[in-house]
Order: structure tokens, then C-alpha cells, then sequence
């Protein structure tokens, strides 16, 4: 190996693992590899961050938790305990808070890593849902992620149940109810569950194993494939100046992103200790062992379920019917089952709906802003809806005795804005869209407003509008026009009906629906056009070449 | 897509123009402070380190309170513990992170970089190659030739999985008995008793408008005692025998107004357990399911269908509260089978 006296040479340890390896060849290819920089990137970091936080404080609780369901009476410093029978799960989570220093720490910070982690994940999933970064090359990443949140909701589940409080074993008892309900196989399935009736000695344990085994298993093997997708997709990028379908611009990994990454861990970690040392987080010592028998009022499971807890307290009974003497509840079945079901089937499926309906397989690397697909955005934004409606129906309790109000009238006005308010938010946000890309012609073709009066000799005044520079007209104009699909004819030029007809047809409706309102970019013509008539006068040459680009249904024009 | 927008109908003369804008290109660099002024950089050096220092008397600090501090036998001692260790920790962690951030934010280059993009899928040659090395494999392994091959290997592999999965679903759901869910412990004559201490009844002790949570008497002693607990508890209310309305058949279900019923709401199966004595109304605190006890708890609102089950009651000749049977229909949740 002849080396150049002046070249740097590996390091020591480099060099060993290189020999062996041929590791250089790897650093070569990726310690200068470039990331995009965004804050809303950095959404999928904190779920990542927060995951590693659980594996570690999920460690340290497993040194002293014991997942069994024996009955054992407490002795220990928690004097109001003393004497009172309970399972040596419960008894274990007291002492590990109680009597282990550092213990209600690790426990408080486990459980606010869990509430956030499945918040990032939430709102990372917003972010590449609204910016279009679901598409191709990405949709298989999109199913990965989406499996990843179904993984999180099973992990919460299971870690909310383990402690053995009365509020975690009425969770369980409803899960039994809702297991019941399902036709032919749900009195199987509970007993499947339950290793026999509820509450039985076997739910603690298997429970502790899908938590701390199968799901982080899982979780991690997934997370791992997700980020090597990232990796070898490149990732998205907002649209702006010399950021292109074919490129890639920001920062490299070594060594910006390996410090901002490593920060940022740091500070999600500290934040969380933070979190865990001042807030307390289900105090089980004041519920108590879990006893079939008492309940208490306002109680909420943590708020990722919250949505389905809403479904279930909004149906009415009336739909549980009986059909050749077997019980079918859909009052339960429909909240429980079929609506989350549908709703999940949707969101995994998604990204395959869209590139079918407007027939686009190109693959996309630029970020849509969301105001440049309207009905994506709205659809969005209306699912959104609906799942409030459900987190705060969920809470219909609260809010009732927060606020004085009858839990009758809370429940039937909730019934109802589930079904009125997707639609009006999905109107509304749809109209918004559609504005701002009108705001963003207008702005292009007069520039914004200066503040400046001018008078002119002939006594005319104008209000002097300030020309965008070419970075910021980019932006608002970098985007491709987006037209419905034409429908083929159904018959060809012979006569003969063409085959696949009604499948066009049935594609085109879908395709008008995303984008038969729409407001289509400016072109340098309609600048040029504008600027030859004045700087703020309407545009009568290009008034007939916007009565075209701008066709859509409510008839105003742009500009 | 792009060639598409020369669609757009504009005046002959302006087709000279370009269609569409073109990009500009990457804005131009604008130099942070510390690129130009040294003193600036130092002074960020100077930061970036007292973070780091910051981070390193946190940790001391965690430490110190793990020695310190230990939690001693109450509350208060264990709250102090957990603030100062958290606390430590997240200076320790916070200052690290925020000094690494603002290294890479004020020393870090911050020119960005450009890296070209490839389509995803392969070349054409490459393409071509793996359709012909997949062929190649096919035809070698035999498999679209020998089609008993093909079927026999199918039905192996699909069999397999179940001399896995047979003993696993047959061992876990215990004994598979759900006939379970028809039956309590309540029999003809077994006494109520207050949960949780156990203690019998007298009919004399309710007052009206009082209600009551119930166990069967000897739960506490049986093996699979909460089990049985979920099924068989039972909510005992004392009304004004004028406002009770009862079906012809219960008539002799009650004793001197006061009614017991199941406990387990029949939507999902939370406890039933918030009684309002001036509507006579019981409220499910899971799912708000109400039930009107005066009137065979039917439902009046929420996600439950069904009233909650009753169970027979009477007295026994020394006056305690006795059932007569068990209850007539499953207690709690639908499921499939529940009227078979």
C-alpha cells in the first residue's frame, strides 16, 4: 500500500477493521452522504429517540417487575397498602417505585417515552401523508411505517395492562367484552386470551411477553428495514431553489448530522427525565390492585386508545341484534372492529389508492406542499376530524362534569358532528387550499404589496407592488399542473365496445374528484402578460387563458 | 408531465417564452457570524464547552442524590429522590445535546452540499440479466416441468406450520370450557354478603334508597375467587316498593322493594357502579350506559342493549338475604352463543 506523504491516512482502528472489512469503502460511500434539513424531518427522530429511551428504562423495570398474577399480601412502606391482598405483579410495581431508587423515575419516563413515541409517530405520519411523501418509490416504507404504528399501539396496550391496577384490569375487562363480540370465534378468542375465563392467571405474563419480546422484536426489525429505505431512497426534500427530482441537497452526515442526531437524542432523553421527575404518571398506588368489583369515574386509557373508547361510548345499543338465536353486537363490533379496521385498511392502503385514481407512477422525490393537492389535504385533514370527535367523545365524562353539562346532550352532539364535521373541515380545508395557491398566482404575477403610494403627474395614484425574487416565485410556481385523466370514448373509431370501460370510467370519477378544482401554476407568458399591463391591473390578455387554467367548479378566477 | 402544460392555450407570440419557469438554482450562501468574526467563534467555542460542563456537573449532581437522597418509608422522601435523579439527569442529558446542536449550528460547515439521485430501478441491461438468471433458475430447479413436484412441495410446507401451531392454540386457552360464561356461583340459598368484607345481610338493615355492593357469601374462601367475583357480584338496592314496576313473572324476585342486580354492565362488562337515588338510575362509569333500576334496569341510555340480569332474591328464617337461584341468562357482554 503506497501512500501519498501529504494524503491523510485511516486511523489506527479504521484501518484494522478495514483490513478485515473493507469498511473504507462503506465510510467513503456514506459519512458525507447528504440529508434534506427540515423540522418536520426530525418528527420520525423522536418516535426513533424515544423508542431507544424505552428499550433502556423498559430494561431497568424488567430488573424488578414480575409478571405474575399470585396473590401475595403487601408489606411495605406504603402504609395505606399495608395488609391489602394483592397479585405480585402490583406488588412488584410498588416496590420497584417505592423502595429501588430511581425506580418511580424509570417507570414515570418509560410511560411519557411511550405517550410521546406514539405521538411522533402520529404526527410523522401526518407530515408524510400531507407532503406526498407516501409516493413512489416510497409506498412500501409508508406500509412499513404504518405496521410500525399498529406494533406501538400493541406495545402500549400491553405495558398499560402490566402493572395489574383496577384501572389497567378494567381496560382488560373491556377488551374481553369487545373480544365477545365478535361473531362465531369471540367466546374462543377470549378464552384463547385469558387461558380461560377473565381474569384468570395467565393475562399478566403472556402480556409480559408480547410486551418486552415479541413487539420490541418486531418494532425493531422494522425500524431497522424503515431506515434503510430511507437510506436507499435518498430522502424527500421541500421544493426550492437547485432542490430537484434528481437531487438532493443539505448537509452531510459526517459530522453535522452525527452531532445534530446525537444532540438531539440527548435533549428528547433529557426532556423525558425532566418529564419523569416532575409529572406523575398513573399513580397505581392510589387505584389499587385490580379488583373485578370497583370502579372509578373518569377514567381514561392513554390517548392513543382514547379514539376507540369514543367510538364505543357513542354507538347506541339498539345495534346489537339476534340472528337465528346467535347474538351479533354490533353495537360493539362496529366501534370496536369494523371502524378502526376500515380506518387502518385506508391509511395502510392509501398511497396504492392515490397513484391509481390520478394515474401517476412517477416517482417523486420533492415534497409536496399540502395546499397543492387540495383533496388529499382535505381527506386528510377530515380523518383528523373525525378521530378528535372520538378522542373527545372518549372524554365525554370529563367533560360533562368539567363543565356542568349533561352527559346525554354531550354524547348525541358528538353522535352527530362525527358525521358533519368530516365533511365541513374537508370543504373548508379544500377551499383553503384552493385560495392559497390563488394567493400564490397573485403574488407571482403582481408581486406584494410595497405599502408605497405613488402619484403619478396625470394625478393617478398606484400602490408600487414589489416584485418576488426568482428563489421565492420558485416556490410558488415550481409545482406540476395536475388534470383529471380524460375518459377514453367507449366505443373505438369501429364501433366496438372497448374492453375496461367501465374501470376508466370509474377511475376518471375518482381522478375529477382530486383534481376538477384546481388552480394551475403561473407560467413566465402570464408574468410577461402581466407586467406589459401594469402592475395590479386585472389581465384582459391572459383572461381567456385563465378562464382555461383556472376551471374550476365555484367559478371564481385567479389573480 | 411537464411536456403537457404546452397545452395550455396562450397567444401565438408569446410561444417564445418559456412554458414553465425554470429552477433558479441554489440561493446564495450567507455567511454566519462565526464564519466571519473570530471572536464570535471563540465565543461559541466557549459555550459549546461550558454545556458540555454543565452536562458533566448534572450527572455529578444525579449521582450525589442517588447517595444522598435514597427514598426512605414515605412519600415525600420518595417524590424528593425522584425530582433530584431526574433532574440530574436531564441537565446531564439536555446540556449535551444542546452543546452538540449548537456546534453543529455555529462551527459545523454549513455550505450545502449536493448529491445526485438515480432512479430506483435498475438499469435496462441489469434488468435483463436478472429476468434471464431467474429463468435460468427455473428451468434448472425443473419446477414449471414437473408439476407433481410442485404440489407436493405446496401442501408439505403448507401442513407444516401445523404440528407448531395445533399444541399452541390447544394449550393456551385452558380447558376451552366456555359453557363458564352461563354460570355463577349463585345457587338457591346462598346468602349476600358485603364486598369486600364478606359480612351477610339482614333484610331489616336497607334503608330505602340505599344501595349496596354484594358478593356471594363464601367468595373470599373459593380457588378461583376473582373469576367468580367478575361474574357473580351484584349491585342490591332498596327501593319504595310503589315505584318499583315489575315484570308478572319477577313478582316474587324482590323482596319488600329491594331488588339485586348483576353488576356487569352488558355492553362490555365494566362494574356498573354509580347509583343515583332520586332517579333510581344506574350509571356504567366505562361507557355511560344507564340502566332504570325501578324498571327491570332497562336501558334508557348508551351503548348497552340489554337490561342487566336479575337475580332472584328472598330471605331465610333468620331474615338474612338469600338468593333463590342463580340468574336466569349470562351475565355481562354479548357473545355468539349467549342464547343457544
Amino acid at each position: 500500500m503506497s501512500t501519498n506523504a501529504s494524503a491523510p491516512k485511516l486511523a489506527a482502528p479504521v484501518d484494522i477493521l478495514d483490513q478485515r472489512t473493507g469498511v473504507a469503502t462503506f465510510i467513503k460511500a456514506f459519512a458525507r452522504k447528504v440529508f434534506p434539513d427540515h423540522w418536520s424531518f426530525l418528527l420520525g427522530e423522536i418516535a426513533l429517540f424515544s423508542f431507544i429511551i424505552l428499550l433502556l428504562t423498559g430494561t431497568f423495570l424488567t430488573l424488578f417487575f414480575v409478571p405474575s398474577s399470585d396473590l401475595v399480601t403487601y408489606t411495605g412502606p406504603l402504609a395505606a397498602m399495608n395488609g391489602v391482598e394483592m397479585s405480585r405483579a402490583f406488588a412488584s410495581t410498588l416496590h420497584l417505585s417505592f423502595e429501588v431508587t430511581g425506580g418511580l423515575l424509570m417507570r414515570q419516563i418509560h410511560h411519557w417515552a411511550a405517550l410521546i413515541f406514539m405521538a411522533a409517530i402520529v404526527t410523522h405520519m401526518m407530515r408524510v401523508f400531507f407532503t406526498g411523501a407516501f409516493r413512489k418509490p416510497r409506498e412500501i416504507n409508508w406500509v412499513i411505517g404504518f405496521t410500525l404504528m399498529i406494533l406501538g399501539l400493541a406495545a402500549g396496550f400491553s405495558g398499560y395492562s402490566l402493572p395489574d391496577d383496577v384501572l389497567s384490569g378494567n381496560g382488560l375487562r373491556i377488551t374481553d367484552g369487545v373480544v365477545k363480540s365478535i361473531p362465531i370465534i369471540g367466546s374462543y378468542l377470549s378464552y384463547f386470551i385469558f387461558g380461560g375465563e377473565f381474569p384468570g392467571t395467565h393475562i399478566i405474563p403472556r402480556l409480559f411477553t408480547v410486551h418486552i419480546l415479541l413487539v420490541p422484536g418486531l418494532i425493531l426489525a422494522l425500524v431497522g428495514l424503515h431506515l434503510f429505505l430511507v437510506v436507499l431512497h435518498k430522502h424527500t426534500q421541500y421544493p426550492g431553489g437547485g432542490r430537484t427530482e434528481r437531487n438532493v441537497v443539505g448537509y452531510p452526515i459526517f459530522p453535522v448530522y452525527m452531532a445534530k442526531q446525537a444532540g438531539y437524542f440527548l435533549i428528547i432523553f433529557g426532556v423525558l427525565a425532566l418529564m419523569g421527575a416532575t409529572l406523575t404518571i398513573n399513580p397505581v398506588w392510589n387505584y389499587g390492585p385490580y379488583d373485578p368489583s370497583p370502579v372509578s369515574a373518569g377514567a381514561q386509557p392513554d390517548w392513543y386508545m382514547l379514539f376507540l373508547e369514543g367510538a364505543l361510548r357513542l354507538t347506541p345499543g339498539f345495534l346489537e341484534v339476534v340472528i337465528g338465536g346467535f347474538t351479533l353486537s354490533l353495537n360493539v363490533l362496529i366501534p370496536a372492529v369494523v371502524v378502526p379496521g376500515i380506518l387502518f385498511t385506508t391509511l395502510a392502503l392509501y398511497p396504492f389508492v392515490e397513484s391509481w385514481a390520478t394515474g401517476d407512477k412517477r416517482e417523486h422525490h420533492l415534497a409536496d406542499r399540502p395546499r397543492n393537492a387540495p383533496v388529499r389535504t382535505a381527506t386528510g385533514v377530515s380523518v383528523l376530524t373525525a378521530f378528535m370527535v372520538l378522542i373527545l367523545a372518549g372524554s365525554n365524562d370529563l367533560i360533562a362534569t368539567h363543565f356542568h353539562m349533561s352527559i346525554n346532550a354531550i354524547t348525541w352532539t358528538f353522535r352527530i358532528l362525527l358525521f358533519v364535521l368530516p365533511v365541513v373541515t374537508f370543504m373548508v380545508t379544500k377551499r383553503i387550499a384552493l385560495g392559497l395557491q390563488r394567493k400564490d398566482r397573485e403574488l407571482v404575477l403582481h408581486g406584494h404589496e410595497s405599502g408605497k403610494i405613488v402619484r403619478f403627474d396625470t394625478g393617478e395614484y398606484i400602490e408600487v407592488h414589489q416584485p418576488l425574487d426568482e428563489q421565492e416565485r420558485w416556490i410558488r410556481v415550481q409545482h406540476d399542473p395536475r388534470r383529471p385523466i380524460p375518459l377514453l370514448p367507449e366505443h373505438n373509431e369501429r364501433g366496438v365496445r372497448r374492453r375496461g370501460y367501465r374501470r376508466d370510467a370509474l377511475r376518471t370519477r375518482v381522478s375529477e374528484f382530486f383534481y376538477a378544482d384546481r388552480v394551475e401554476p403561473v407560467t413566465p407568458a402570464e408574468v410577461a402578460a402581466a407586467q406589459a399591463h401594469g402592475e395590479h391591473d386585472a389581465l384582459p390578455a391572459a383572461g381567456h387563458a385563465m378562464a382555461e387554467l383556472t376551471a374550476s367548479k365555484d367559478g371564481s378566477s385567479a389573480g | 408531465m411537464s411536456d403537457e402544460s404546452t397545452e395550455v392555450g396562450l397567444p401565438a407570440e408569446q410561444h417564445d417564452l418559456p412554458h414553465r419557469f425554470e429552477n433558479p438554482g441554489l440561493p446564495p450562501h450567507h455567511e454566519r457570524l462565526t464564519d466571519t468574526d473570530p471572536r464570535a467563534a471563540k465565543r461559541a467555542e466557549r459555550l459549546i464547552a461550558a454545556l458540555f460542563g454543565l452536562s458533566a456537573l448534572g450527572t455529578i449532581g444525579a449521582v450525589a442524590a442517588f447517595f444522598v437522597v435514597p427514598p426512605e418509608q414515605t412519600v415525600a422522601s420518595i417524590r424528593l429522590s425522584t425530582l433530584l435523579l431526574g433532574l440530574g439527569l436531564a441537565v446531564a442529558f439536555g446540556a449535551a445535546g444542546i452543546a452538540a446542536i449548537h456546534w453543529s449550528k455555529t462551527l459545523m460547515n454549513d455550505r450545502e452540499m449536493v448529491e445526485e439521485r438515480h432512479p430506483q430501478a435498475s438499469s435496462a441491461a441489469a434488468r435483463e440479466q436478472a429476468a434471464q438468471v431467474i429463468a435460468d433458475g427455473v428451468s434448472d430447479s425443473g419446477l414449471s416441468r414437473r408439476g407433481a413436484l410442485k404440489g407436493a412441495m405446496v401442501t408439505a410446507l403448507a401442513l407444516a406450520p401445523l404440528g407448531f401451531a395445533v399444541p399452541l392454540i390447544g394449550g393456551v386457552g385452558g380447558d376451552w370450557n366456555i359453557s363458564k360464561f352461563r354460570h355463577t356461583m349463585w345457587k338457591k340459598g346462598t346468602k349476600l354478603a358485603h364486598d369486600p368484607s364478606g359480612r351477610t345481610i339482614k333484610a331489616a338493615d336497607l334503608t330505602i334508597g340505599s344501595a349496596v355492593h354484594v358478593i356471594p357469601d363464601g367468595l373470599n374462601d373459593v380457588p378461583d375467587m376473582l373469576e367468580e367475583k367478575a361474574k357473580a357480584m351484584v349491585l342490591l338496592i332498596r327501593l319504595d316498593p310503589r315505584t318499583l314496576k315489575e315484570a308478572p313473572d319477577r313478582k316474587d324476585w324482590s323482596y319488600e322493594g329491594i331488588v339485586a342486580y348483576s353488576k356487569v354492565c352488558t355492553h362490555v362488562g365494566c362494574p356498573v357502579a354509580l347509583y343515583e337515588q332520586r332517579t333510581h338510575h344506574l350509571l356504567c362509569p366505562c361507557h355511560q350506559s344507564t340502566f332504570d333500576i325501578a324498571d327491570g334496569a332497562k336501558v334508557v341510555f348508551g351503548p348497552a342493549k340489554r337490561p342487566l340480569p336479575q337475580l332472584p332474591i328472598t330471605v331465610d328464617a333468620e331474615g338474612y338475604l338469600v338468593a333463590q337461584s342463580d340468574f336466569h341468562e349470562p351475565v355481562g357482554p354479548s357473545f355468539w352463543e349467549r342464547l343457544k
